[in-house]
């Protein structure tokens, strides 16, 4: 895609705003009607039998079971850290998901909970859903959730900083705020629904990944539209072209919207035939979801049944 | 194919209904339907397990709305649908009589008896607690009251024979009370609850309240009985008993209520109430009552 030599891609452009949006103005455009067919085309695709076992159980490990309300209660945390590792207790077979994702108030019950279990812990930081506080209070607002045992720290950018242009005060906090998660795993959220445009989808990619991001996620959640396939593929377009640049490997998490286990498949069969079978790995692709796992979980209990199941026998949440 | 006037006979391929829409089958089959001495009628929509679960759906999302309605507000709808079936008796009497090889006069007092009996439903709608609710006396200062509620989705295999009245007969008392109802049409006869389906999307009864799966039961119906999403299923159109059992047996996974096929019950004879009682729940409530 560019030709920079790989090793000095970060350290040639990064560090200036001029190079910076020489880099990320010189990317190439995005095909809008391109990408939305590719997209569209691929979700045709009909996953059956024993590659959609296959696929849901996938799915499940993948899942970043959420909750992010005001009104979130330490019993609703323990409950949902309950079904994050065991999400279907009728069934011994059924894996455990990716992590629990929560406020940072509520860190540290969730991480008394799953303890030991392998689950990890995910906490939103840097004033999420809207980013718009001080760069300070973000820095200890990573901190914060660290010290109380979040081993993932979801990121939001600045999106008024990057659409008016000023890239690397961008990617100075985002540099910052890895710097404050330390060993815990970093995941930039774009909230590609307020970007605009594919174009800027790219370039907020390229960004975060030149920044130090471990996972680039599409949305918060709470912006519509929030995660479509055409955004996750032009991401997972990043990360593919990112490794083959840099040899570094970069996570994507869709979040937002995800409902139905189909949908979830699609995903699938989008990152497959975007980035790779490499990323078909709950450490490389994820999904921000709460009332997705009910479905994966109904239609896991279908194959298993062969029987249509009912929201009555899962849990509420 | 020309008719005796000249003019192109229309052929139609009628759908489904679904959640107040008129999807085709998710399969995209269809078959043919044929009137008593062979003679092509029209294609309908040969329903698949898809189209099952996309109508349980339809039917559990429809459930909350319609419960909630006030009885008189249902009774209210369910005359309604009696008003515009009357407005269409002359294509009904139409449809029977090619259906069942029956002149228009000897159809005639079956869609008659068909528009009757939605009156006579509706008018249990704001009765059937009286009826079947209580106030119990109990030994203690309360209040104790029992009544009736809706059991929730209601699975229908209609009766092969008696298109109308007979699927008249097992739909209105399941949705009168608050139920939801998916229905497997006749198989042979499918026409009369196909204009039935385009009665009801008209006469204010809200969208997935009735859905209406034409095709083959013995194809579709153990998805319904065995589907963990649906509460209770009516089994009169089921003629195989050997069917019959496996839809019981498959109805008790998950405790469905079941009424059972009865050998060719006579529609035309009063109804009585089991059919609204069969589909009810009880609750009971203790309230203090002071003193």
């Amino acid at each position: 895609m560019t030709a920079t030599a790989p090793d000095t891609l970060a350290d040639g452009i990064a560090g200036s705003e001029a190079s910076l949006r020489k880099f990320l103005h010189g990317l190439p455009g995005v095909d809008q009607v391109g990408a939305d067919q590719r997209a569209a085309m691929l979700a045709t695709r009909s996953i059956k039998t024993t590659a959609k076992e296959w696929a849901l159980d996938l799915a499940i490990r993948m899942v970043d079971l959420t909750t992010l309300e005001g009104q979130d209660t330490p019993g609703k945390i323990r409950a949902l850290a309950a079904k994050a590792k065991r999400p279907d207790p009728d069934d011994p077979t059924c894996p455990s998901v990716a992590a629990l994702c929560v406020y940072p108030h509520l860190v540290p019950v969730a991480a008394a909970e799953l303890k030991g279990s392998g689950v990890h812990l995910a906490s939103v930081a840097t004033g999420f859903p809207s980013g718009q506080v001080p760069l300070d209070v973000k820095i200890a607002d990573t901190k914060a959730a660290v010290t109380a045992g979040a081993d993932e720290i979801d990121m939001v950018i600045d999106r008024g900083a990057f659409l008016s242009g000023r890239y690397l005060e961008v990617q100075e906090q985002i540099q910052a705020v890895k710097q404050a998660a330390g060993a815990a795993h970093l995941k930039v959220i774009l909230e590609t629904g307020e970007l605009a445009t594919y174009d800027n989808v790219r370039r907020a990619s390229w960004l975060a990944m030149l920044a130090g991001a471990d996972v680039i996620k599409t949305s918060t959640g709470k912006v519509q539209p929030a995660a479509t396939l055409p955004v996750t593929l032009i991401m997972l377009e990043a990360v593919r072209d990112f490794r083959d640049q840099t040899g570094r490997q970069i996570g994507v998490k869709t979040a937002g919207g995800i409902r139905a286990a189909k949908d979830a498949i699609r995903y699938l069969v989008l990152a497959k035939e975007t980035a790779g079978e490499d990323w078909l790995d709950p450490d490389w692709f994820r999904f921000g979801a709460s009332t997705l796992l009910n479905d994966l979980l109904m239609q896991r209990a279908k194959m298993r049944t062969g029987r249509y199941s009912g929201p009555d026998y899962f849990t509420l949440d | 194919m020309p008719d005796a006037g000249g003019r192109l006979a229309v052929r139609k391929t009628y759908k489904l209904y679904v959640g107040g829409a008129f999807p085709r089958s998710e399969s995209g089959r269809s078959y043919e339907v044929t009137d008593a001495k062979g003679r092509f009628l029209a294609n309908a929509a040969l329903a698949s397990r898809k189209d099952v679960r996309d109508a349980v759906v339809a039917a559990r999302k429809a459930f909350p709305g319609w419960a909630g309605r006030t009885a008189y507000n249902r009774g209210q709808i369910l005359y309604r649908i009696a008003e515009m079936l009357e407005g269409r008796r002359d294509q009904f009497v139409s449809e029977i009589s090619a259906a069942e090889g029956l002149s228009a006069r000897k159809a005639e007092p079956y869609v008659d008896a068909a528009i009757d009996r939605w009156v006579w439903y509706a008018g249990w709608a704001d009765k059937i607690a009286q009826v079947h609710g209580n106030a119990n006396p109990v030994a203690g200062p309360f209040f104790n009251l029992s009544s009736p509620e809706p059991t929730g989705v209601v699975g229908i295999v209609a009766p092969q024979k008696g298109p109308l009245l007979g699927l008249v007969s097992v739909l209105a008392p399941a949705i009168v009370t608050g139920n939801t109802a998916v229905v497997l049409a006749s198989e042979q006869h499918p026409l009369p609850a196909i204009t039935l389906a385009e009665v009801l999307a008209t006469s204010d009864l809200p969208g997935g309240v009735v859905n209406v799966l034409t095709g083959r039961p013995a194809e579709t119906a153990p998805w319904l009985a065995s589907h963990m999403d649906v509460n209770a299923i009516d089994l009169a159109g089921v003629d195989n008993p050997a069917l019959a059992a496996d839809l019981e047996r498959a109805a008790a996974e998950n405790l469905k209520r079941v009424i059972r096929p009865a050998p060719t019950p006579d529609w035309r004879a009063d109804p009585g109430a089991g059919r609204l009682t069969a589909f009810l729940e009880t609750k009971t409530v203790w309230h203090p009552k002071g003193a």
